[in-house]
């Protein structure tokens, strides 16, 4: 499942056990939960973390789940969608600057999830990134195609991202302007690197409800998508 | 290819534009706008040709071409003859199907037929003409963005105002490394932009100082600096029939995936939901996936 540790200013949210980390409605609310942890534990200067163990970071949705329903498959598919818009939509608001540490692949809605963070750091050597929807013949949920849009700037990288069935590996994550890093060479790399950012960005002692406010009005599309008032009125400390 | 002149008289108040284009005889064509406020509306032409085009079926690939070697601009015959066989293409397609579009000779087009609009004897007919091929241009980049199948424009040659965004319009766009240039000319003939050009440019082209390259500056933009500003994928070819081939086999790469038409269309009108919005077409498609 999930833990949410705190080390210092940081939160570090990890996808456990050595499997595929599947977003099945109950690891869904489990990942909810513990980001409304972090919300409420949040003072200045907080940061998140969010890795996994393995060779995943997340391959998606639990569609094996689905499947099992045998004809109820397409609406476990939209109770998965549906139910993991709040998750992103936590992501948006939670009052800290975010930071995934991709610690292997992340497919999907496990992509959505990374992208979903303010920084996005992967591996040089291993892991790939990959909308798997177009090979599956999967539609995007709005707010999947919502998120690329706001994320990711130019309409080649978009492409490359969602109609291209590639697996994007490190060096051309970063140069499609998709991800921050690619360069640690394993898992524990990146997760050294992203936890020496979070610290910097932590030492800033950040209001975290403007940090959030500001994040907000960088999506203001995909926010409506996913009900999010972008406006928090705070004192500023001018 | 015979010289020939034209001599159009615009009568909205614009600056003088000298353009020339070097033909491949070495025969320089001189295009002269000249403003003319007493305006009495003389053209001198040759018969207008109007370009035409032919839809191919080659395996998985559907090739249309601009036919014929001239500017191949967009006269209202032209631009509903590439609607009808852009229907074709989609009544047609299957699990892996890709459309290639091209052109013959030195153009891939240079845009709307804009001396066909003056040949409507009066200001206002001229600008009700211009209007009409902007209108019905419209549904043109809406078959591109719904067409259930990946689409690739090989440019044999320069692409211009309508033409640049007949080009865009495709998911790939592969150009010439040693020959022409991508050009909006709006802002040199003082034309402004019809709402869904804009919206294209801002939904394909990432970052503010190339959409200003682009849309602001009346550059002619050559193969490299059109890939540095990651307005078209590819300038890597030293011809033409480079730039074919290369989308021939970047097509039958994307055919071998075998993907569902329709999810595909979906996911990439979800990509464009303010431009789908001005063209009116429906961004969402669902489909049964094959889990």
């Amino acid at each position: 499942m999930c833990t949410l540790e705190k080390r210092g200013d940081l939160f570090l949210l990890t996808l456990t056990g050595d499997d595929e980390h599947r977003f099945h409605p109950d690891t869904i609310a489990s990942v909810l939960s513990l980001l409304e942890q972090a919300k409420s534990q949040s003072t200045k200067g907080s940061v998140l973390i969010t890795t996994g163990h393995g060779k995943f970071f997340s391959n998606g949705f639990d569609l094996a789940w689905a499947q099992s329903a045998g004809a109820g498959a397409i609406q476990r598919m939209h109770q998965m969608v549906k139910s993991f818009k709040p998750v992103i939509a936590a992501l948006l608001d939670l009052p800290m600057p975010t930071i995934a540490a991709l610690n292997g692949h992340a497919a999907a809605s496990g992509l959505m999830f990374a992208l979903s963070h303010d920084y996005v750091f992967m591996r040089k050597d291993r892991g790939v990134l990959y909308m798997s929807e177009v090979d599956i013949g999967l539609p995007l949920p709005d707010y999947f195609s919502g998120l690329v849009v706001a994320k990711v700037g130019s309409g080649i990288a978009r492409r490359e991202l969602l109609l291209s069935g590639k697996k994007l590996k490190g060096e051309e994550a970063v140069a499609l302007g998709i991800v921050d890093s690619a360069a640690h060479d394993s898992a524990e790399g990146v997760v050294e690197a992203t936890m020496s950012l979070g610290e910097s960005l932590a030492a800033k002692k950040w209001n975290g409800e403007v940090y959030a406010s500001i994040r907000k009005s960088l999506y203001p599309e995909l926010c409506r998508m996913l009900n999010l008032t972008g406006n928090n009125l705070a004192t500023n400390n001018l | 290819m015979g010289l020939y002149k034209y001599r159009i008289y615009i009568p909205i108040k614009i600056r003088s534009l000298r353009y020339t284009i070097q033909h491949q005889q070495n025969i320089i064509h001189t295009f002269q706008f000249q403003s003319s406020l007493s305006s009495l509306f003389t053209i001198l032409f040759f018969p207008p040709i109007i370009t035409m085009c032919t839809l191919e079926k080659r395996g998985d690939l559907f090739l249309l071409t601009l036919t014929g070697d001239g500017e191949h601009r967009f006269h209202p015959d032209t631009i509903a003859t590439i609607l009808s066989l852009l229907a074709q293409a989609k009544s047609q397609s299957k699990r892996g199907s890709v459309l290639i579009t091209t052109a013959h000779g030195k153009f891939f087009s240079n845009g709307f037929d804009l001396a066909w609009a003056q040949t409507a004897g009066s200001k206002t007919g001229a600008a009700n003409r211009l209007h009409q091929m902007v209108e019905s241009f419209k549904p043109v980049v809406s078959a591109l963005l719904d067409l259930p199948m990946p689409t690739i424009a090989a440019l044999n040659g320069h692409a211009a105002a309508a033409g640049l965004i007949l080009a865009l319009s495709h998911d790939y766009v592969f150009m010439r490394k040693d020959r022409g240039v991508l050009y909006m000319s709006e802002v040199d003939i003082g034309l402004s932009m019809p709402e869904y050009f804009s919206a294209l440019v801002r939904a394909k082209v990432g970052t503010s100082a190339a959409r200003r390259e682009l849309l602001l500056s009346g550059k002619k933009i050559r193969g490299e600096e059109a890939v540095g500003l990651g307005i078209v994928d590819t300038a890597a070819y030293d011809s033409a029939e480079g730039v074919v081939e290369a989308s021939v086999r970047l097509g039958e790469k994307l055919a071998a995936k075998k993907w569902s038409g329709e999810v595909y269309a979906s996911i990439r009108k979800s990509l464009y939901p303010e431009l789908c919005g001005i063209l009116g077409i429906e961004a969402r498609v669902f489909a049964i996936p094959k889990l």
